[in-house]
């Protein structure tokens, strides 16, 4: 006999999945870290900053995708304001790191640099007691999440859905966007936050710190991982599948949707919020762009290259269009709009599955190769 | 024979006057006075009213005007030649050796007063009407000699009005009491946001008790006009952005509303439709330089070609594979977006294009002494009631318009009674496409020419669309009118940004009251 741990163990993922996931981590905590830290620079195994700030990034995105697939993938359910979200995280997250410069700023004043251009006398009420670190944690999680919730209630009890949903997330996002470009909002207007020295009394651009909170991005992606396919494996998940391909029969045999549409909703939302606060540590910098809705938009097209409806599918779409993205961003900056247009077109229209779909059909077809003769 | 030679290289230089004499000493104090005799010799030359004056003074403007150092000569030098101030001799050879004489802050300031006043006398009633603009709110008590005389010549109502004006304002601040009353009786009946600031600068440091309250009369009438003036300016702009509004979003009320295609490129088609008409105008110009006003004539239809064209192939090659599924066709619409905007960015470059108002659309009528209600706004708003009069005739009378209601209703059944849906579909979307190209064509006409510009659009005409209900038009024109409205009146009391949020909040929470918009189809569907 199995116990509960154990059972649950082996529901969430075969011995090849384990194996993956021990493999990713020892790169993640003893790999890169030797590497960036131990071998000097001249040597050919030398992890340089670049790379580490590169992979912290885009396993950031690779969170975000991971809540979008959740909410889209398993439940049908298009955002187009997830950069909301993630942006709202980031700036709580920005705000405590604003505070940690303390009189260091340029003006070496207690208010943040932007206050005292804007002749500020004092901070405002909604930056209060950001600086404990514990009370950034919780604003982290909570702000997204309560957005989310009361968001979430009033549209999925109206029964709103489909593409009306979509496109009302990203009216959201739109407003947000505006309010959080006014200086008046008090978040630092156009330029957001930047310019961040240390977090937790740490100087944060020290090598040994980034490793750390590489770390940290790393463990992250694993427990919103093994989250995500606690949640699509166990009931609820099965239910959420249901409601993705027939909502009324789901109703129809007394399922209450609101409940389980408003659950997966909250929970990605408060992961793309987490995703954001961590993707601040990493690139030390956060403005209204990220809620731009074509920045959104992007975050559904990572899922559906990756493969909508499987989390790996997530994770690899948001590594290979990030990938590419910094490779085209750099080596053919005005080709990359291009790249990514056709990619949606090619993708919604050839590979309705994605990678993960393409690597399936190609492994459907050499195993009936191999049994049929 | 020198004369006549002389005369004809003057007017070919475009010197207004052919003989020059002015008074020398001015001309002198003018030239190596210090500021304030430069002043002063500015406002002899102004209260002669020659017509000369313009030449020399704007020759200072310019920087044109120098002396010789060693005659004490004054020249007006351009480009290579050079002509005596006073005399309006050519001085030939150009000396080598000049000075240039300093215009200072304060003086350009003079100048620019003084040149107005002197362009108050000049035939041409624009130029007119422009400078009398110009000295409202500056004049003062040195030029009231010209402004009068311009006065007594003046036969134009438009420009004598604003001359009134001018001259009661300077002469509200003299001595004479009896004429500082009747200057504020004329005020009050013109009144302009000018003579609202004079005249609290006035109050705020009158002592005459009769002057006071003829004063504070003044000003009360004068704030009941401009408050008039703010109502009908604040009416015509809700209106002016409902109408562009309506452009914007009529194209995407047949392609969602109708046909349930959910185009993110719409904007990019409205994007294609400016920059054709910007290609149209380039031909103008290049090709038919005479007929360049009418542009727009071959615009307009080309517009709606091209972007209609754009969206047919679009419907042809990408969109029709998506039919029924609007999240898919959501998302690869917005790549063709993206890839609309980069090839026009290769294409046209990253930066604005200027595309020009024909002569007959710039400038506007001015209703009241605060409102001008510009030409361009007011053709749109008649062009985007046009476009919806063509529609609606399109979709009701029309033999395709019954098609594409037939496929809206029930496609299956349309198809079984010999519909070629699928080419209805096509012409369906070319419409719409076409429509916005329109819209683009208008906006060319008022705001930036970008590859950014459809961004911009796109939210907000979706809001319209789904504001106003899918499936009909008319409640597309009722949401692009009351979103144009609201917009516009929050604006007056919350600034741009967030009016813009608020009216987004106050559509997303609409939408849980309402899921179908204003004006839904009546239907049985359980969704």
């Amino acid at each position: 006999m199995m116990g509960p741990i154990a059972q649950t163990i082996t529901r969430l993922y075969g011995t090849r999945g384990w194996m993956a996931i021990a493999v990713f981590g020892f790169i993640l905590f003893v790999v890169i870290p030797v590497a960036n830290l131990l071998i000097p620079d001249s040597s050919p195994f030398h992890i340089s900053a670049y790379w580490v700030t590169l992979l912290g990034k885009i396993m950031c995105y690779a969170i975000v995708a991971l809540a979008m697939d959740l909410i889209w993938g398993y439940c049908g359910i298009l955002s187009l304001g997830h950069g909301l979200f993630f942006a709202l995280g980031g700036y709580a997250m920005g705000m405590y790191l604003m505070r940690q410069i303390g009189r260091d700023g340029q003006y070496a004043t207690a208010l943040p640099d932007f206050m005292v251009f804007l002749d500020w006398k004092t901070l405002p009420w909604h930056w209060s007691y950001t600086d404990h670190f514990a009370y950034t944690l919780l604003l982290i999680v909570l702000v997204p999440g309560v957005l989310a919730y009361v968001f979430g209630y009033f549209a999925f009890r109206s029964r709103i859905k489909g593409v009306y949903f979509s496109i009302i997330t990203q009216a959201l996002t739109y407003a947000a966007m505006l309010l959080f470009f006014r200086n008046e909002t008090g978040f630092g207007g156009n330029n957001g936050f930047t310019d961040f020295k240390r977090i937790l009394g740490v100087p944060i651009t020290l090598p040994e710190t980034r490793i750390v909170l590489l770390a940290i991005v790393g463990a992250a992606l694993i427990g919103t991982l093994l989250l995500g396919r606690y949640i699509v494996t166990s009931k609820a998940g099965r239910v959420l599948a249901a409601i993705r391909d027939a909502e009324q029969r789901v109703m129809f045999c007394g399922y209450n949707t609101v409940h389980y549409k408003l659950f997966i909703w909250t929970l990605s939302a408060v992961l793309c919020g987490i995703a954001g606060a961590l993707y601040v540590t990493q690139v030390g910098i956060i403005n209204p762009g990220e809620m731009s809705p074509a920045n959104s938009i992007e975050i559904a097209i990572w899922v559906a290259v990756g493969g909508r409806g499987t989390l790996t599918g997530a994770l690899v779409g948001a590594g290979v269009v990030n990938g590419a993205k910094s490779f085209f961003t750099q080596a053919f900056p005005e080709y990359w709009l291009y790249v990514l247009g056709l990619m949606f077109i090619l993708v919604t229209l050839f590979m309705p599955q994605g990678i993960v779909g393409l690597v399936r059909r190609w492994r459907g077809a050499r195993n009936t190769q191999r049994t049929s003769p | 024979m020198r004369k006549i030679l002389f005369v004809l290289l003057l007017i070919s230089a475009g010197f207004v006057t052919p003989a020059f004499a002015l008074d020398r000493a001015a001309v002198d104090k003018l030239a190596f006075g210090d500021s304030e005799e430069k002043i002063e010799a500015i406002g002899a030359l102004v209260a002669e009213g020659d017509p000369k004056a313009l030449t020399l003074l704007s020759a200072l403007l310019e920087g044109e005007l120098q002396t010789l150092p060693a005659t004490k000569r004054v020249l007006i030098v351009k480009g290579e030649r050079a002509i005596d101030a006073v005399t309006g001799e050519q001085v030939v050879p150009t000396p080598a050796e000049r000075d240039d004489i300093l215009v200072n802050n304060r003086l350009r300031g003079a100048l620019n007063d003084a040149l107005a006043a002197l362009k108050l006398v000049s035939q041409d009633r624009a130029v007119r009407l422009a400078a009398a603009k110009e000295l409202d709110g500056s004049a003062d008590a040195t030029m009231l000699p010209l402004v009068k005389k311009a006065l007594a010549q003046e036969a134009d109502t438009g420009v004598r009005a604003l001359l009134e004006s001018i001259v009661a304002t300077a002469e509200i601040n003299g001595d004479d009491k009896p004429v500082r009353l009747m200057a504020l009786r004329t005020l009050e009946r013109s009144g302009t946001a000018g003579t609202k600031t004079l005249l609290l600068t006035l109050l705020e440091k009158e002592t005459d008790e009769d002057i006071r309250s003829a004063a504070q009369r003044s000003l009360r009438a004068i704030e009941g006009r401009l408050a008039w003036g703010e109502r009908a300016g604040l009416l015509f702009s809700g209106i002016s952005l409902g109408s562009v509004l309506l452009l914007a979003a009529l194209g995407l009320a047949i392609t969602y509303g109708l046909m349930g295609v959910i185009n993110m490129a719409h904007g990019e088609l409205i994007m294609v439709g400016a920059y054709t008409t910007y290609v149209v105008q380039n031909l103008f110009r290049t090709y038919l330089p005479n007929a360049f006003d009418w542009y727009l004539l071959c615009a307009v239809p080309t517009a709606f070609a091209m972007a209609g064209l754009v969206g047919m192939a679009l419907e042809r090659s990408v969109i029709r594979w998506l039919y029924g599924r609007p999240l898919e066709t959501l998302l690869a619409t917005w790549g063709i977006s993206l890839v609309l905007m980069q090839s026009a960015r290769t294409i046209f470059g990253a930066q604005n294009v200027p595309v020009e108002n024909p002569a007959f659309m710039s400038g506007g009528i001015q209703i009241l002494s605060n409102v001008v209600l510009p030409w361009s706004r007011i053709v749109i708003i008649f062009f985007a009631i046009a476009v919806v009069i063509g529609v609606w005739l399109l979709l009701t009378r029309t033999r395709l318009g019954l098609f594409v209601r037939g496929v809206t209703q029930n496609r299956a059944m349309a198809s079984c009674v010999g519909v070629p849906t699928a080419r209805v579909d096509a012409w369906a979307f070319g419409l719409g496409s076409g429509i916005a190209g329109l819209a683009g064509c208008a906006l060319s006409q008022i705001g930036n020419v970008g590859p950014d510009l459809g961004q911009a659009y796109i939210v907000d005409s979706f809001m319209v669309v789904v504001l106003g209900g899918v499936g009909q038009l008319i409640g597309t024109v009722y949401a692009a009118l009351g979103l144009g409205f609201a917009n516009k009146l929050l604006e007056s009391w919350s600034g741009a940004v967030l009016a813009k949020i608020v009216v987004l909040v106050f559509i997303i929470i609409f939408i849980q009251k309402r899921p179908q918009g204003l004006f839904a189809l009546k239907g049985r569907a359980v969704e």
